[in-house]
């Protein structure tokens, strides 16, 4: 099983994901995430997808569950990097991912963070939905 | 032809695996490949899930000019009671998204789905070439 | 096949082994003449032989046919790009009949005969699969160039730094949609462009599933971190919109190019100001 590292940079994690991992290896990083905001008070998340070749519902809701548990942690999560192919698989197959925040690349998603860390939380809600 | 043993997370990945490197024999186009491989993870998944494992068969067929890849996978698990419900978009027995079967049927070109209640399940899915 | 059929069937093969320069020669000559200089006898020898030795070797072993179809499917492909129409083709196969048939009337035996028989119906086969080959080459050529058109009919075009657009023209039908799509989507990746345009203003009609595909494109553009706005919609295309029952929803649409042009600057930070003639002044968005 691989473990994904998360790097920290200022207040930000930082996750980039390589290859294809296997549920277990998925799971375990939603872990480590949720341990890491709350040990290094993070104020956003960065998950880099630019080299995942597909985004199935597990997967996805991995994606949906940190934005969430962050969220509530007081940190913004943002994925960036989302391949077309992907993006359109993602929209077939029927997942929203509705609340995820999604940027281009690593550059503007961290910012789409610097943006709107300090905005109020309604203004947050039309972006990237 | 090739025969996968689904029975553990890892086999799930080595299914994605070996059906990218078919999709990408056959011609697939980059879309087409990357749904296929998506609906592929979702029932190999479900397989291993709901049905504590099973099997997936790879093969490449031919419909007058086509050429398709066409992914079975069975199990002798509990099998499904009701398969419309099992279909509908954001149904799941356990804690699912309830997408796996009804999005993966939107990935392909033909889905079928066959169940016998305490016996096992059968899907089978084919993506033709363009 | 039954016992005695295999066996005058090998007996005949036996026989075009034996004689298979002979056999080659005539084969090349016959079905080289009706084609009269379009093709180069040796490269025809060579096919011709390669395709002899691959059908004595099929029925010697069980799968020794995928080998034989294989350099049939070859030479339908290379003979489908040289122009050649698909009986021309069969016929380079079918003139094997007349060759062998030579050497069974020299040879005389009832045997051989038999053979013959059973030869000529694998020929048959043999030559109807090359006008499948034949045809499957033929689709794929047309496929790509009508891919490679669709290419070129669907420019994706650079409006400002970050903003691309898409001016469709002419009707839509689902595949092409989808190729615009895709090629939509790359090109955000590839320029790092978080708005695009997709300007319809040059479609006279969209069915219900080009409107499904327009709509996904949105979605899928959201999910990778990029805004659409869809411009030029035609009254009547609202109109099969709102019928059609089709949501959607919050996506932004405007009535010209130039609104969804000014619509994205100013989403993106870049202000927009009427002089006394016009003129652009840029301010950068504090980050
Ligand atoms: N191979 C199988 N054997 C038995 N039951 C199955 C099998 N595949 C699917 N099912 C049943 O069909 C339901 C729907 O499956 P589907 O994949 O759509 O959703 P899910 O697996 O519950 O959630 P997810 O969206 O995470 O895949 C499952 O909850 C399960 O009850
Ligand atoms: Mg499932």
């Amino acid at each position: 099983m691989d473990r994904v590292p998360i790097l920290k940079i200022g207040d930000v994690l930082l996750v980039s994901i390589q290859g294809d991992l296997d549920d277990q290896s998925v799971l375990t990083l939603q872990e480590d995430l949720a341990e890491r905001v709350v040990a290094t008070g993070a104020v956003g998340v960065i998950i880099d997808i630019t080299a995942v070749e597909i985004v199935d519902s597990f997967v996805g809701r991995m994606l949906s569950t940190i934005a969430g548990m962050s969220r509530m942690l007081d940190a913004e999560t943002i994925v960036v990097g989302m391949r077309p192919a992907v993006a359109i698989t993602l929209v077939e197959l029927g997942l929203s991912l509705g609340g995820l925040r999604t940027a281009l690349d690593l550059e503007k998603g961290i910012a789409l963070l610097g943006r709107t860390a300090s905005a109020p939380l309604d203004d947050l809600s039309a972006v990237g939905q | 032809m090739e025969q996968l043993s689904i029975t553990s997370n890892d086999d799930v990945v080595i299914v994605r695996q070996k059906v990218r490197a078919h999709a990408i024999d056959l011609g697939l186009s980059l879309v087409d490949q990357t749904k296929v491989v998506t609906a592929a993870s979702e029932l190999a998944r479900n397989t291993l899930v709901h049905a504590g494992g099973g099997q997936a068969c790879i093969e490449v067929v031919q419909n007058g000019m086509r050429r398709g890849l066409r992914l079975v996978f069975s199990d002798n698990g509990p099998g499904i009671s009701d398969l419309d419900l099992a279909l509908t978009d954001g149904w799941s027995s356990g804690g699912g998204l309830g997408l796996g079967l009804s999005g993966s049927r939107r990935l392909v070109d033909e889905f079928t789905l066959d169940s016998d209640p305490g016996r096992g399940t059968v899907v089978t899915v084919t993506k033709w070439t363009r | 096949m039954t016992v005695q059929e295999s066996s005058s069937r090998r007996r005949i093969e036996d026989l075009m082994r034996e004689n298979e320069d002979r056999l080659v020669d005539r084969w090349v000559e016959i079905s080289n003449a009706p084609l009269r200089g379009r093709v180069v006898d040796s490269d025809v020898r060579r096919e011709l032989r390669d395709l002899l030795r691959a059908l004595l070797r099929s029925s010697e072993s069980p799968d020794g046919g995928a080998d034989l179809r294989g350099l049939l499917a070859d030479l339908s492909r290379t003979r489908a790009r040289q122009g050649f129409t698909p009986g021309e083709t069969a016929l380079a196969v079918f003139t094997l009949k007349e060759a062998v048939y030579e050497l069974v009337e020299a040879d005389g035996g009832e045997e051989v005969l038999h053979g013959y028989i059973s030869l000529s119906r694998t020929i048959d086969e043999l030559g109807l699969y090359t006008f499948e080959a034949y045809t499957a080459a033929r689709e794929k050529i047309i496929a790509d160039q009508t891919e490679q058109l669709l290419e070129l009919s669907t420019p994706v075009v650079k409006l400002w730094d970050g903003i691309v657009a898409v001016p469709l023209v002419g009707t839509l039908d689902s595949a092409r949609t989808q190729v615009v799509m895709e090629k939509l989507l790359q090109t955000l990746v590839d320029t790092g462009s978080e708005y695009a345009v997709i300007d319809i203003t040059g479609v006279p009609a969209v069915d219900t599933q080009v409107a499904q595909h327009l709509l996904k494109t949105v979605m899928a553009a959201r999910l990778m971190g990029a805004h659409c706005i869809i411009s030029g919609i035609r009254p009547q295309i609202a109109h099969t919109i709102v019928t059609l029952g089709i949501e959607f929803g919050d996506i932004v649409t405007k009535a010209t190019l130039a609104d969804a042009l000014a619509f994205a600057l100013r989403q993106s930070g870049v202000e927009v100001v009427n002089r006394r003639r016009t003129r652009v002044s840029v301010r950068a968005e504090e980050a």
